[in-house]
């Protein structure tokens, strides 16, 4: 790389992960000097911090389109606003920690954590194979010890291992995938990659191989069936925060990947869509169903998360610029309204130590503002408006219906309904069921109360006034097209 | 720029129900006192937008549009027009009477207030909306508080079945229609949700074929249409007392409304197409709503079918495709709007007292609670088509049009048969002259049997006033009916003017 084109504009560009770095620094110090019943306050400082670079990225980063550092990163702004939202998911997945005995006063945790973070910044905006995968690397590792962090918890070891071996397999077969693209096309930038493609001088098998082998790496992030078969397990047995965090911040990374990777490295060569389009159907129909018999309320998550997962492919299938604006918005409303549903989980499980949903029983009684939270985000995962999760179905039926797969819309629609029923039997339990004779009722801390209020108030604005936050994505979209 | 009258009705509703959150929930009176006065406020808007629309210029009032999302063409497009006004006027009827019958409610009245007027300003939002996106955004609104309002305060033996399966089948018809919505959306072209812009759009024939029956039925489903009725007796049963009143009175219409609206006026050709089964389903509606009701031995379960029977004239109404069958309909919406919430209120206020709602052990109430009587009869009244009541005043422009339709649209191949259909739908009436007698005779008079001699107490003054109010307006428009009948009519004529072909 030429020393010279170090400028101040591609700093500022990655100023986001500069800072995450800085802070997961300050926060290992703080581990070390702060006194031990003050350590809650490294909870906080990753949070402030979060807060505070999203404001200066804000203010001071917004995206050029350029690309910067010899290609490696695209500094557009589908990078930036996924970028945001990881950055987002990070500081409320501190706030949550506090609540989490066995990560909250541990420095090492939020530091892995922004470490995770950091990643999935990259993964973002990463234009070169070989970022794209050190990117990669860095969001599993990290991921891998968050989910084993509770080391004497039997279920989260389990969970850390489970996540490691299924991790380092696909991640294995999509470097694979890469070192076969990389032979071919000799090239390791995504736009060279879709020049030497479009030329047609690669045979059809070898792209759809490539495609194939890349899909099953990008599968397992974003947890489709069949690369699913670990996110029950570790939705279920990892700290709950990180549980939230996985779920939301590491799936939306996978899904930046595979946009990029597809929009833009395989430009002209979409032959594998229809293979994407099966997925898709499989993936919401199985999420689905499955989450109907859960009784666990991480469980139930895990395959409703599946199930999301199949309607943003479905966006992704739609292969076009409003296809991935929609793709882009689900997941940013994704973001929002998972965090607040784990939020609720975390501080029930606090006060009745179970995750099982028959624990649920009374809890509109037992703190209304909970029951409320909990309303407001499992309707928004149904998709109900004026909340979130309606616009974000809304715009990525619409997508699959100007592309004129129609079939596609009514399975989605149809899949939407499922999840409509299992969402309204839990809150069945939560308002209508009586609660348990002795209860009492659930403490939450103010500031738990504050973020939980932050994000509801979130879902209900971005299911208003959704015009500002669609525009965002679909500026996303167009950058690619 | 006028007051944005349309705004601050579909609003002020979602407004208080959040504003509500604010009390501590045991504050019980300040809550109910709270809603009361959102909900006379909205009513006094809707008396009043009601009669400041100038009937001589006809056409879309009080209109107001802005952008929504504007990359998408999606727009908040809210105005009204005589199908629509007489539909806001039932809605801030039915919120003020309905927030006056649950003063009784004691489990979590702040939830149950906030989730009310959320589903008020849902309907609202359906019944002023000029946009697509906005009138789907709206009607989703108006679905879901009803899992809620009915599975929490509803009849403790179905109310879980019950709740469920209102909520998946109106969900179901809904997504149908979005599809069907969103086709539209993309296949004009025009890059718009704008209804009026749709409604000028010539969509090609075979289109319209395909597609209308996902968003006709879709939305009917929400009017009760035959075979997707069932979940309606179902729901009304098993929902508390002010719910009932607005399901049966509001939510129906809400369903033939949009499948006029979208379905029917957006997709003339296919409607067009399709009127023979729609005709067809309706009138088992009528039938079959009627019959059922008869062998009913549950006083709710009666007044659910009959409202499945009158919603069938509804949409016969719809289905004739000239003025005078589409005035009836918008009469007959309105008419029986009012006519379950009053049949709904006086069966809360029975049940409240009695807590039973089987017919063969009541009897003799009139002594204790003449006013429900007299309006339980008034309703009864209009529920027959007696002369000098609104249901005469719907149901015979229902009739004239069915059989003029008959002998204008001969294509049909069922059009020969149109007089038949006519006198079919008024036997069915005269059973429901059969089944509402008998409630009458055995609920209200007879001998009052000996568990319920003494601890049965008159009806609160709020009572009185919801009941009093809802069957004063009944005779009113059956009196006199030229308060209404012309401005539905006018909106019938813009109707036909869309639709076009008679």
């Amino acid at each position: 790389m030429d020393i010279s084109s170090y400028q101040v504009s591609s700093l500022i560009a990655i100023l986001p992960e500069i800072g995450l770095l800085v802070l997961a620094g300050t926060v290992l110090i703080m581990d070390t000097v702060v006194r031990d019943d003050r350590k809650h306050l490294m909870g906080v400082t990753t949070a402030l911090g979060s807060v505070l670079i999203i404001v200066l990225a804000l203010f001071y980063a917004r995206p050029t389109g350029e690309s910067i550092w010899g290609g490696m990163i695209r500094d557009d702004m589908l990078a930036f606003v996924l970028r945001l939202s990881f950055i987002f998911a990070g500081g409320i997945t501190a706030i949550f920690s506090l609540n989490y005995k066995s990560v909250a006063h541990r420095g090492d945790y939020y530091a892995i954590m922004l470490g995770a973070v950091i990643g999935m910044c990259f993964m973002a905006s990463a234009s070169d194979l070989i970022l794209l995968y050190l990117a990669v690397e860095t969001t599993g590792i990290a991921g891998y010890l968050l989910a084993g962090y509770a080391r004497s918890n039997n279920n989260s070891a389990e969970a850390g291992l489970k996540y490691f071996l299924f991790g380092a397999a696909t991640s294995g077969i999509m470097l694979y995938g890469f070192s076969i693209l990389y032979g071919i096309t000799g090239e390791t930038n995504f736009v060279n990659i879709a020049e030497v493609l479009l030329s047609g001088d690669v045979a059809l098998s070898a792209v759809l191989g490539i495609a194939m082998l890349v899909l099953v790496g990008i599968g397992f992030k974003i947890a489709i069936v069949p690369f699913h078969f670990w996110a029950p397990d570790v939705y279920e047995g990892s700290p709950t925060p990180v549980t939230g965090f996985i779920s939301t911040a590491s799936k939306t990374a996978g899904f930046a990947i595979l946009i990029r990777f597809f929009i833009v490295g395989f430009t002209g060569s979409e032959y594998w869509l229809p293979i994407v389009a099966v997925l898709a159907v499989i993936t919401m129909t199985f999420g689905n169903l499955v989450a109907l018999a859960q009784t666990n309320i991480k469980r139930l998550l895990a395959y409703s998360s599946i199930a999301h997962a199949g309607y943003v492919l479905i966006a992704f299938v739609a292969y076009s610029d409003l296809g991935v604006a929609s793709a882009v918005f689900y997941l940013i409303t994704y973001v929002v309204t998972n965090l607040a549903a784990f939020g609720v989980v975390i501080l029930v499980s606090n006060t009745v130590s179970s995750d099982n949903i028959s624990e649920y029983a009374g809890m509109s009684r037992r703190s209304p503002f909970l029951g409320l939270v909990m309303l407001v985000s499992f309707l928004s995962l149904a998709g109900m408006p004026p909340l979130a999760g309606f616009f974000a179905k809304f715009y990525v039926f619409a997508a699959i219906v100007k592309s004129d797969m129609i079939w596609l819309a009514f399975v989605g629609v149809l899949n939407a309904i499922i999840g409509l029923y299992y969402y309204l039997v839990v809150l069945k339990v939560v308002y209508v069921s009586p609660a348990p004779d002795g209860s009492r009722p659930i403490e939450i801390s103010n500031i738990s109360k504050i973020v939980l209020m932050i994000l509801s108030f979130g879902i209900i604005l971005i299911g208003t006034a959704s015009s500002p936050w669609f525009d965002w994505a679909y500026q996303a979209a167009i950058e690619l097209f | 720029m006028n007051f944005p009258i349309l705004s601050v009705i579909t609003l002020t509703p979602v407004i208080v129900s959040c504003l509500l959150f604010l009390f501590p929930s045991d504050r019980k009176e300040e809550i109910r006192i709270t809603a009361l006065i959102a909900a006379t406020f909205t009513f006094g808007l809707t008396i009043y937008a009601y009669f400041s629309y100038d009937m001589d210029v006809a056409g879309y009032q009080f209109v107001e549009k802005y952008n929504w999302v504007e990359s998408l063409g999606i727009s908040y497009y809210v105005g009204v027009d005589g199908i629509s006004l007489p539909m806001v006027l039932l809605t801030g009827m039915v919120i003020f009477t309905g927030v006056l019958i649950s003063w009784g409610i004691d489990d979590r009245p702040r939830e149950f207030f906030a989730f009310l007027f959320l589903l008020a300003s849902g309907v609202f939002g359906v019944f002023v909306a000029l946009d697509l996106f906005h009138l789907f955004f709206f009607y989703e609104i108006a679905v879901f508080p009803m899992y809620l309002l009915i599975a929490i305060w509803g009849w403790k033996v179905t109310r879980e079945y019950a709740a469920m399966k209102l909520t998946l089948y109106l969900f179901i018809g809904s997504v149908l229609a979005l599809v069907g919505m969103l086709a539209m959306y993309f296949v004009s072209g025009l890059g718009t949700f704008d209804m009026i812009a749709l409604q000028d759009h010539e969509f090609s024939r075979q289109f319209q074929i395909f597609w209308f029956p996902f968003v006709f039925f879709g939305f009917a489903v929400l009017a009760g249409i035959f075979p997707f009725h069932n979940w309606s007796p179902v729901g009304h049963v098993a929902a508390p007392t002010a719910v009932s009143m607005f399901h049966a009175g509001v939510l129906m219409k809400l369903g033939a409304f949009a499948a006029l609206k979208v379905g029917i006026m957006l997709l003339p050709d296919g409607a067009r197409y399709w009127l023979p089964l729609i005709v067809f389903l309706a009138l088992i509606n009528v039938v079959y709503g009627a019959f059922v009701a008869m062998k009913q031995q549950d006083l709710k379960y009666v007044i659910g079918y009959s409202s499945v029977s009158h919603m069938g004239l509804v949409t016969l109404g719809v289905a004739t495709l000239n003025p005078q069958g589409i005035t009836g309909a918008g009469l007959q919406m309105f008419s029986h709007g009012v006519m379950t919430a009053l049949f709904f209120a006086c069966v809360g206020v029975l049940y409240d007292r009695a807590h039973t709602r089987d017919i063969p052990s009541l009897g003799g109430f009139s002594s204790k609670l003449p006013w429900v009587t007299v309006s339980f009869i008034i309703g009864g009244f209009v529920s027959m088509g007696m002369p000098g009541f609104s249901g005469f005043v719907a149901e015979l422009p229902i009739m004239l049009g069915l059989w003029s339709a008959g002998s204008i649209s001969s294509e049909y191949f069922i059009a020969p048969y149109f007089t038949w259909i006519v006198m079919i739908s008024v036997i069915a009436i005269a059973i429901t002259a059969s089944y509402i007698l008998r409630v009458v005779q055995r609920v209200f008079f007879g001998e009052m049997p000996s568990e319920f001699e003494g601890h049965i107490t008159s009806s609160t003054g709020k009572d009185k006033i919801a009941i009093a109010l809802l069957a004063a307006v009944l005779v009113l428009l059956g009196v006199f009916p030229g308060w209404m009948a012309p401005l539905i009519h006018s909106g019938a004529r813009s109707v036909m003017s869309v639709i076009g072909g008679v």
